[in-house]
């Protein structure tokens, strides 16, 4: 097992945001964690990073204890990409991949051949080695979020959390950030998402959150129901397969509530 | 650079010496060379101009790593010690002790005004996190405290100190290197050049801190051991210097920024850059808070306010213009 999570729980300011989770992360996996909005995924995922620590439970990494093991080991790993995070630093968009290097290199060790070599090498697997030079405030957040993968891949990790990663994307820019992920096959991803398209299409697993509980762990075409999908999310969906077989799911409007209906027809 | 600034501050003052003597004097005095000079001015040179020029290159080398150490970890363009409160702090702290007494004389100046830096960098953060994490909630808390700190500092002074006194210390507060002499400078350059080395063994983490503290880290970073050192480090640098020359400020704000526009934003280089251009900066405000009155010593305070405060209004309005 690569992150086993065994009762996790975490709480703040008395209130209960994850709620005694336990699950296993098969090695090269892609593991989508799904859930409305506030449900704990977030949470969930800085637990299982290692950014913060459970209240009660415990994480192990390749079978050690997470608090045992300091930020630099875990940082080998373990690399994370957060919904959206920025900087006003005049950085430019290599500048930013290179940080990726930082959990190999020590205070006194010098910047490496080697080290531009993983980094060309990340920078050409996201699409980016002809805009390296650009400053970062002049990229398209499409842009950025590639570069942050880039970031992620020079860390060499083994597992790849992405927190909600396409959130601010448009929808060529998401199926393509989400497939560029899934074609790094030696990686362990773990993805939070709220598109259940998203996660039918590209997820080994699902786990749906809901109010900080695990409610369903499984492949998605069994655990993504549109009686679950109503229960999780209170929408009324229907699940199709398209002709190749994929998971389909097509939402339904929510049926108008009486006062929208009259205003319609008098106005 | 550094070593032509050193030896003009040693040159220009009320009176001019010529820069052949500056020279000799040093060459006199570190190499005991043995040229034939006026001890007056040989005396004016080594005890008073040189020891002066090397404290106010150090005061300038610490505040500018101290504003690229604050401006990086906070991740906010208008933070520097002097803006923070900390040094509105370690002047109370300083204060404190010369007048109060507090210690019992167990506390040197330098030490209460590290004490007094750290509670008031406390205090600001405190209320920081208490107003909300925006940008804006550090700067205003740190208003508040220097606000409280000077005030408390002009409390003490008024209440404690007999007219003598207070005229001493009200001219020191903004800022006065004319009290300077050897013994501080063993206490200055061994502080600034420690801070550095400090500073310099933490750039890459600084560099982690790019996109904020959970990328940090997610990077490898010890977060927290990296705040409480460089933090540390840079109150205790701005408490040094406070408790020899005075609470001086923008020059911690707005060094980093001249800095960055000249080598860019790794700290394995703007680190140093802003050491170097901080110290030269400070030299070159001392030679003309010398001359720019004639026969009167204006605070050094007054100067670099003056090019610091239309500097601050740009880099605040220029912030604007890239959000």
């Amino acid at each position: 097992m690569t992150i086993s999570a065994r009762n996790l729980s975490w709480a703040i300011g008395g209130q209960t945001i994850v709620d005694n989770i336990s699950l296993d992360i098969i090695p090269g996996e892609f593991f989508g964690i799904i859930g409305p909005n506030g449900s704990g995924k977030t949470s969930l995922i800085s637990l299982i990073s290692g950014l913060r620590r459970p209240k009660a439970g415990d994480v192990t990494l390749f079978g050690q204890p997470m608090a045992t093991l300091g930020r630099r080991e875990v940082s080998r790993k373990i690399a994370l990409v957060e919904q959206h995070a920025e900087t006003t630093e005049r950085i430019t968009a290599r500048q930013a991949v290179e940080l990726g290097r930082t959990p190999h290199l020590g205070a006194l060790t010098p910047w490496s051949s080697a080290d531009d070599a993983i980094v060309d090498a990340a920078l050409h697997e996201v699409k980016m080695s002809d805009l390296a030079p650009r400053l970062w405030h002049t990229l398209s957040g499409g842009e950025r979020q590639r570069l942050h993968i880039a970031r992620a891949l020079t860390q060499q990790p083994e597992i790849l959390i992405l927190d909600e990663p396409t959130n601010h994307l448009d929808v060529g820019h998401q199926l393509g950030l989400l497939e560029l992920v899934r074609q790094q096959r030696e990686l362990t991803v773990i993805a939070a998402l709220h598109d259940l398209n998203h996660a039918a299409m590209f997820c080994d697993r699902v786990a749906i959150m809901n109010g900080g509980r695990l409610v369903a762990l499984g492949p998605p075409m069994d655990v993504l129901t549109s009686a679950l999908i109503a229960e999780v999310f209170g929408v009324s969906a229907e699940i199709g397969r398209t002709e190749d077989g994929e998971l389909q799911i097509r939402y339904r409007r929510p049926k108008p509530r009486k006062p929208q209906l009259q205003l319609m027809q008098t106005g | 650079m550094l070593a032509l600034s050193l030896w003009l501050g040693a040159a220009i003052g009320e009176t001019a010496i010529p820069m052949d003597i500056v020279a000799k004097t040093v060459a006199n005095r570190l190499w005991m060379a043995d040229y034939p000079l006026e001890p007056i001015d040989e005396g004016i040179i080594w005890n008073y101009r040189l020891s002066r020029a090397v404290v106010a290159a150090c005061c300038g080398g610490t505040l500018g790593l101290s504003g690229v150490v604050l401006q990086s970890l906070l991740r906010n363009a208008l933070a520097d010690p002097y803006v923070l409160g900390i040094s509105a702090g370690a002047s109370t702290g300083a204060v404190s002790v010369a007048i109060l007494g507090i210690g019992g004389g167990m506390l040197t100046l330098p030490l209460g005004a590290f004490i007094g830096a750290l509670i008031a960098f406390g205090l600001v953060s405190l209320l920081a996190m208490r107003a909300g994490r925006g940008t804006s909630a550090i700067i205003l808390a740190g208003v508040a405290g220097s606000q409280l700190f000077n005030a408390l500092t002009s409390f003490i002074v008024t209440k404690a100190a007999n007219a003598e006194q207070a005229r001493g210390i009200m001219f020191w507060l903004l800022g006065n290197l004319s009290g300077v002499r050897w013994d501080d400078v063993w206490l200055a350059f061994p502080v600034a050049s420690a801070g550095l080395l400090v500073c310099l063994w933490h750039a890459r983490a600084l560099d982690g801190f790019t996109f904020g503290t959970e990328s940090a880290a997610s990077l490898g970073i010890p977060v927290r051991r990296v705040y409480v050192v460089l933090i540390g480090i840079s109150a205790l640098m701005t408490a040094v210097m406070v408790s020899m020359v005075g609470s001086i400020g923008f020059v911690g704000l707005v060094i980093p920024h001249a800095a960055r526009m000249l080598v860019g934003v790794r700290h394995g280089v703007l680190l140093p850059a802003s050491a170097i251009i901080g110290a030269i900066f400070m030299i070159a405000a001392d030679i003309v808070s010398r001359i720019i009155i004639p026969g009167q010593v204006l605070p050094i305070g007054v100067i670099t306010a003056l090019v610091g405060a239309p500097a601050f209004a740009m880099i605040l309005t220029q912030k604007r213009a890239h959000a």
